[in-house]
């Protein structure tokens, strides 16, 4: 029993070795020429620009979900004021980055995995490789640039709707109007507050682009390993954001320390 | 043997396994330039990763791959990148790009290895579809094409640099008769013009038609080698009676 848990942690931290040296030679591809700078702007489209209704529409919603239970928390206690302050900070510090990192894992990172991972086993990358195209950075370097592009700005728009659903939602039980809610929204909004809780969205990129490509590139048996590729993209994808998030924030916390 | 008389392709005591599982065993063969060499040998007999070893998709476990005289077997990155240009490689599935259509397959060579304008590489990509008789296939996708299309569309995008190696993994495979004849004829004209034909086949009149020298696969070693003739009259009963099939593809 034990030598089996033992024999499948080994396991688990080679799967994320390879992952990480995988990712980390993307990294360098990057700068080193060709860039692609087509296939790059081309999947930022994709992933970028196609999730944005997702994005937008998911944020509106979790704004208005947020501003019901915000409101009924803070009404015990009489802050009904502080209702735009509390949800914009909720949003932008956690919920926004979070959510679209998880909606990204299973919308871009499913289809990255589907998607090398069937050009895998019908030979489409032995094929880039045998027309002298270097499958690796044309394929997985594009894509995980891509995502890292990408995420920040889906974090940003998904921040928006929330606000904006939010202020919808405050607005048909209270009255108040949009620029009383957006001043009261940013009141307690800095600079270190939006933009390293944003920024850090480019490493859950990383990881949604790596993990894709890296079970795409490595698909074997069929279409069953098609499937598998895709379905282990999100679960593995959203594991390592949702941990990942707890060493940014503790890094956020420390680079950029609370006012006392 | 210095790069300017040998052969263009010799492989050299190459062996490979997959795991336990060898697949070639110290095989040797060489193709001079502007001939054609056809593999035969029954399925799963290496054929297709002798193959791969000569364009670099596979590494021997030991001996040496030349194409040209260099050693293709030790190159990476841009050196084998400029080895692989001069090459043309049909795949035993086609292997078509599924995302982009018919057309921009063939032309995918083209812009990436040239800097002609649009309307050349167009021009040039319609005509080597033209050459597999898909000239009205420009804009389908490849999952609108039949097994035997994909597998001339295949062909035209390993011809679109006029390669001076063309490898082939079973051309006439889920072909029709005289599309199978078409396409033998089309590798004969790039044997004259003095491209250099790899051809792995189970076909035999296809072998016969288009080899100058033809080699058998089995168990991982060359078993007979030489002309059609040479291998009719071989002391191996597998290989006569492999030479004495019809098979198709």
């Amino acid at each position: 029993m034990i030598e089996r848990v033992g024999a499948g942690i080994l396991a688990a931290l080679a799967w994320i070795g390879d992952v990480t040296l995988f990712g980390l030679r993307a990294l360098r591809e990057a700068v080193r020429p060709p860039f692609e700078v087509g296939e790059i702007v081309r999947h930022v489209y994709e992933i970028g620009w196609r999730s944005a209704p997702l994005i937008a529409t998911s944020g509106f919603a979790i704004g208005v979900v947020l501003s019901m239970h915000t409101r009924a928390s803070l009404e015990r206690f009489g802050a009904e004021a502080m209702i735009p302050a509390g949800l914009a900070l909720a949003l932008i510090k956690e919920t926004g980055p979070l959510t679209c990192g998880l909606l990204m894992s299973g919308r871009v990172g499913a289809g990255i995995g589907a998607e090398l991972g069937a050009m895998k086993v019908t030979e489409q990358i032995d094929a880039l490789e045998a027309v002298a195209v270097d499958s690796f950075k044309f394929l997985a370097v594009t894509r995980i640039l891509a995502c890292i592009i990408a995420m920040p700005l889906l974090t940003s728009v998904m921040d928006f709707c929330g606000i904006v659903g939010g202020f919808l939602a405050e607005t048909t039980i209270s009255g108040m109007s949009w620029e009383l809610y957006f001043r009261r929204a940013f009141s307690l909004i800095e600079f270190d507050d939006f933009i390293p809780s944003t920024l850090k969205t480019a490493v859950f990129g990383m990881i949604i682009g790596t993990v894709g490509s890296y079970l795409g590139f490595t698909t074997t048996s069929g279409t069953e390993g098609v499937g598998q590729a895709s379905t282990r993209s999100v679960v593995l994808a959203s594991m390592l954001i949702i941990v990942s998030n707890v060493v940014l924030v503790k890094l956020i916390f420390f680079l950029f320390p609370e006012p006392a | 043997m210095s790069a300017g008389n040998a052969p263009a392709i010799r492989l050299e005591r190459v062996t490979k396994a997959f795991g336990s599982r060898k697949v070639l065993d110290d095989v040797t063969i060489e193709v001079p330039q502007g001939t054609a060499f056809c593999l035969l040998g029954r399925s799963g007999t290496g054929k297709s990763v002798t193959l791969k070893h000569i364009i670099g998709l596979l590494h021997p476990d030991s001996g040496r791959v030349l194409v040209h005289g260099r050693d293709v077997s030790r190159m990476k990155g841009q050196e084998l990148s400029e080895v692989r240009r001069s090459m043309g490689f049909l795949f035993q599935n086609s292997a078509l790009f599924d995302s982009i259509s018919v057309g921009e397959n063939v032309a995918f060579p083209l812009r990436r290895h040239t800097d002609w304008p649009d309307a050349k590489i167009r021009e040039v990509a319609k005509a080597k579809l033209a050459d597999v008789g898909l000239e009205n296939d420009f804009d389908k996708m490849p999952a609108d094409l039949s097994g035997g299309m994909k597998k001339r569309a295949g062909l035209a995008r390993a011809m679109a640099l006029d390669p001076d190696i063309l490898l082939v993994d079973e051309p006439s495979a889920g072909l029709d008769p005289i599309t199978a004849t078409e396409i033998d004829d089309l590798l004969v004209g790039l044997k004259r013009k003095g491209t250099t034909l790899v051809v792995v086949t189970h076909n035999i009149p296809s072998a016969k038609h288009i080899g100058d020298e033809l080699a058998f696969l089995h168990d991982g070693h060359v078993i007979a080698q030489g002309s059609a003739e040479d291998l009719e009259r071989s002391d191996d009963e597998m290989v006569r009676t492999f030479m004495r099939s019809e098979g198709s593809g």
